[in-house]
């Protein structure tokens, strides 16, 4: 995210904005002037209205909250190992975290989107783009778990990413940092020209979820900052915000500030399907790995995959074209009836509305202003759509309720506004507490909004929460948008930093959740699904424990004849058959984390015994009133003993 | 609580080994919990004759849940036992060992000691069996209070479990 350097000028605005909103800072007292809190406050045993998705920014995770009590319900890992749930730990899922770079246990997760179906959110998937080490990943709603991740070649800063079109046909991610492609050693100063971006194609298989990189777009070297594919009428387009287009390479706050406009690039991704069909593609060496989790097994596989298609824009007419938009905009937003196509302008007084009607019009008839690396730039004013005056300073992002309103956030001046589409007047606006970066509509980035809440993602609490030393929490903020006027309801901190969130109506997922695993249907080849079962086996100095958990002991509890310098392998299979009765595994000195086995699921564990001793291990979940009692005992002897392999329950 | 507990016994066993001399130190262990036992048994056969609940015989007691009425053939029917020790060793094992006790009763000769709808009631009803079955009450008791499980079977499967259990 950009950082915003003009220091005089953000001083001498915001001095002003204090004063000037001062009045209506004292007006808007936020929950206190209504009954707010009834609103939010779901009873005990009750189940909240709305799922949330929330992004964890730097804690690589998915945070799952319930709305409006704004209870948190789920931590899913993604791109970060989760000591909590094994989730890079155990052998398991370990390949879940692999890349070309080689296994990479934490990244920036961004922007979670869910699958869509005509044009309407339907809880089946959840994607989330990891920026660092550019990742997609896909969350399944059915287990809450990530089930699989996707590499991006030729990407870096994998920011505009994870959007999805309107019947998931694709997710689509961009590149923020331009690089050489292919990758080479040379000047950072021949940057201009020399280095590209990548707009990526994932299709989506509909049964099983299963990404696939389609095709690449390749792009000039600006940095591509959000991605909103076309609705409805606009389907089969995807637009994309541009900053850099300068294609500076040093002090970008600077460098990289200096045109008066930077681009929306819109991509016609039918043409590029039409091209591909054609076979206009080339295909390149890009190597990237693909991992999947497969829930029969409850192992995740890598594969290292060689090739892309790329279509080059610059080579391919009717592909790509830019249309003008001030000044460093960040949030790319189509409402729901998809004409109009948002500008959020950072760096603009004004908010920029683009027509897509006009656009292809001006299109059709030629109204170009010049081009960019042979890619046709429309005339400003003749895709223009409209232009919202002055509403606050440095608007973000914008969602729609469905009803003809847009909402947009704004950083500097600390505000959400609401304003109408069409006339572009300015309705209402109500503080944040504090900065938000983006805000989030139940469906308000589809064709279908549930336009009844509001959440604002805050990048900055200082003193909105008890103080916890110098790093605090970011935050969410809920308001009731039913009304004419927006009323805040709650704030709440959050896990991380969530860059977006997506948010649904429960009863689309919650009927499918999933409560054990069946252990008819466990393939994992070390399960255990039946006491009879239980054993260790040696394999030179590997030894396989072959151990099952149910209320309440470990089987086998005793074990003998493990040694020094051994590498033993705890599969844990859990035999419960009933919801809600995980049980843990940890073993003195383990390097990794506990294991967190659901009922019927198995998971497996590495130890390196490193002293002589006898070292007992247990059960880290409560799982019962016996709990305590679930443990067991493993003797270590020397590296050169005889003692006997055996092991026991109850002997 | 645990933690007191523990550092009692601690204490007491080295005021024992104080005491004791050579000959207490042979022993393994001590006996002192044994006692604990003898005043709880009386405490919870009050309720009864003194007969501990897994040995009781209730064939009248059908439990608390679906099966109300369960027919059982003359002959065993043994393809239903087969697929019923199938889901047994899968399911049930883990607790119960067909012929002895291990962490709940075994089943051999349950049919001498219960009705067939209280056996099957608890494998598909544990949860509310052992708060409201008197029987099922006792026996979470005397089986150190750990509740059986709940493993997801269906009728079917608990039928066949039930035949497995007129084989043993």
């Amino acid at each position: 995210m950009k950082t915003y350097s003009y220091l005089t000028m953000t001083f001498i605005v915001l001095a002003t904005v204090i004063t000037g909103c001062k009045d209506q800072g004292e007006n808007s007292n936020g929950a206190l002037t209504s009954n707010a809190a009834e609103r939010v406050y779901v009873e005990p045993g009750k189940f909240d209205e709305f799922y949330a998705f929330l992004s964890g920014g730097f804690s690589g995770q998915l945070a799952v909250y319930g709305i409006p009590s704004g209870r948190l319900l789920k931590v899913v890992p993604v791109f970060s190992q989760d000591p909590e749930k094994a989730y890079g730990y155990n052998e398991e899922t370990k390949p879940m975290l692999n890349t070309t770079h080689g296994f990479i246990p934490w990244d920036d997760t961004h922007h979670p989107d869910m699958s869509q179906t005509k044009g309407v959110l339907d809880g089946r998937w959840v994607f989330m783009n990891g920026n660092n080490t550019p990742r997609i990943a896909r969350v399944d709603l059915t287990t809450f778990e990530t089930a699989e991740i996707i590499e991006i070649p030729n990407s870096a800063g994998n920011h505009s990413s994870s959007f999805v079109t309107e019947n998931t046909e694709y997710v689509i991610a961009g590149t923020r940092f331009a690089v050489p492609i292919p990758q080479k050693d040379m000047p950072i100063k021949d940057y201009k020209g020399n280095f590209k971006a990548s707009l990526s194609f994932l299709s989506v298989d509909q049964e099983s979820g299963e990404m696939d990189l389609s095709f690449q777009i390749r792009l000039p070297g600006f940095a591509y900052d959000l991605v909103h594919p076309g609705r409805d009428k606009s389907h089969g387009w995807v637009f994309i915000t541009t900053y850099n287009t300068e294609e500076a390479h040093t002090l970008l706050e600077v460098n990289a500030s200096q045109n008066d406009k930077d681009f929306i690039a819109a991509v016609n991704w039918k043409k590029a399907e039409e091209y591909i069909k054609q076979g206009k593609f080339k295909t390149e060496k890009a190597e990237y790995a693909h991992n999947i989790y497969d829930e029969d097994t409850h192992m995740a596989t890598s594969t290292i995959k060689n090739e892309v298609r790329v279509l080059d824009a610059s080579e391919l007419p009717g592909l790509v074209y830019f249309l003008p938009t001030p000044k460093s905009p960040h949030g790319c937003d189509v409402d729901p009836t998809g004409e109009y196509i948002v500008g959020n302008g950072k760096l603009s007084a004004d908010l920029t509305v683009h027509s897509f009607t006009k656009m292809l019009d001006a299109i059709e008839n030629k109204k170009f202003d010049g081009e960019a690396y042979n890619i046709p730039i429309l005339n400003f004013e003749d895709v223009l759509g409209g232009t919202v005056k002055q509403p606050g300073l440095g608007p973000l992002h914008t969602e729609f309720d469905g009803k003809g309103n847009a909402y947009t956030t704004f950083f500097i001046s600390s505000e959400v506004v609401k304003w109408k589409l069409g006339t572009w007047e300015i309705l209402d606006r109500k503080p944040t507490y504090y900065s938000p970066g983006h805000l989030s509509i139940p469906g308000g980035n589809s064709r279908k909004p549930w336009g009844k809440y509001l959440l604002a993602m805050n990048k900055i609490t200082k003193d909105r929460y008890l103080p916890t030393g110098p790093e605090v929490s970011q935050s969410a903020q809920l308001y009731d948008i039913t009304g004419e006027k927006m009323e805040l309801l709650s704030d709440f901190p959050t896990i991380g930093e969530p860059h977006y969130a997506s948010m649904v109506p429960a009863e689309l997922i919650q009927s499918k959740s999933k409560k054990i695993y069946r252990l008819d249907e466990n393939k994992h080849p070390y399960a255990t699904t039946s006491d009879a079962n239980v054993k260790v086996e040696r394999e030179g100095n590997e030894v396989h424990v072959y151990m099952t958990m149910i209320r309440s002991h470990l089987n086998p509890d005793n074990i003998e004849g493990v040694k020094v310098g051994d590498k033993v392998y705890f599969h844990l299979t859990n035999l419960e058959q009933d919801y809600d009765v995980p049980h843990g595994f940890a073993v003195i000195g383990a390097e990794n984390s506990e294991l967190l086995v659901m009922p019927g699921e198995t998971e497996t564990t590495v130890w390196y015994p490193k002293k002589v001793g006898v070292w007992p291990f247990y059960c880290t979940d409560f799982c019962s009133a016996l709990h305590q009692e679930m443990s067991g005992y493993i003797r270590v002897s020397p590296a050169d003993s005889n003692t006997e392999l055996t092991w026991s329950l109850g002997d | 609580m645990n933690l007191k507990m523990k550092s009692v016994a601690v204490l007491f066993s080295l005021m024992l080994m104080a005491c004791g001399g050579k000959e207490e130190k042979k022993k393994e262990g001590f006996s002192v919990e044994r006692a604990k036992t003898t005043t709880e048994k009386p405490q919870e056969a009050a309720a009864d004759t003194g007969t501990p609940a897994s040995e009781r015989v209730e064939l009248e007691n059908k439990g608390v849940g679906p099966i109300t009425s369960v027919e059982l053939g003359a002959e065993i029917d043994q393809a239903l036992a087969d697929k019923g020790k199938e889901v047994y060793d899968q399911m049930c094992v883990a607790c119960h060992r067909p012929d002895k006790k291990f962490i709940g009763p075994a089943p051999k000769g349950i049919l001498e000691r219960r009705s067939p709808e209280w056996v099957m009631n608890m494998i598909l009803n544990p949860e509310v069996m052992i708060k409201e079955d008197p029987l099922a009450k006792d026996l979470l008791q005397e089986f150190n209070g750990a509740p059986m499980a709940n493993q997801g079977l269906t009728e079917e499967q608990a039928r066949s479990v039930l035949e497995y259990f007129r084989t043993l």
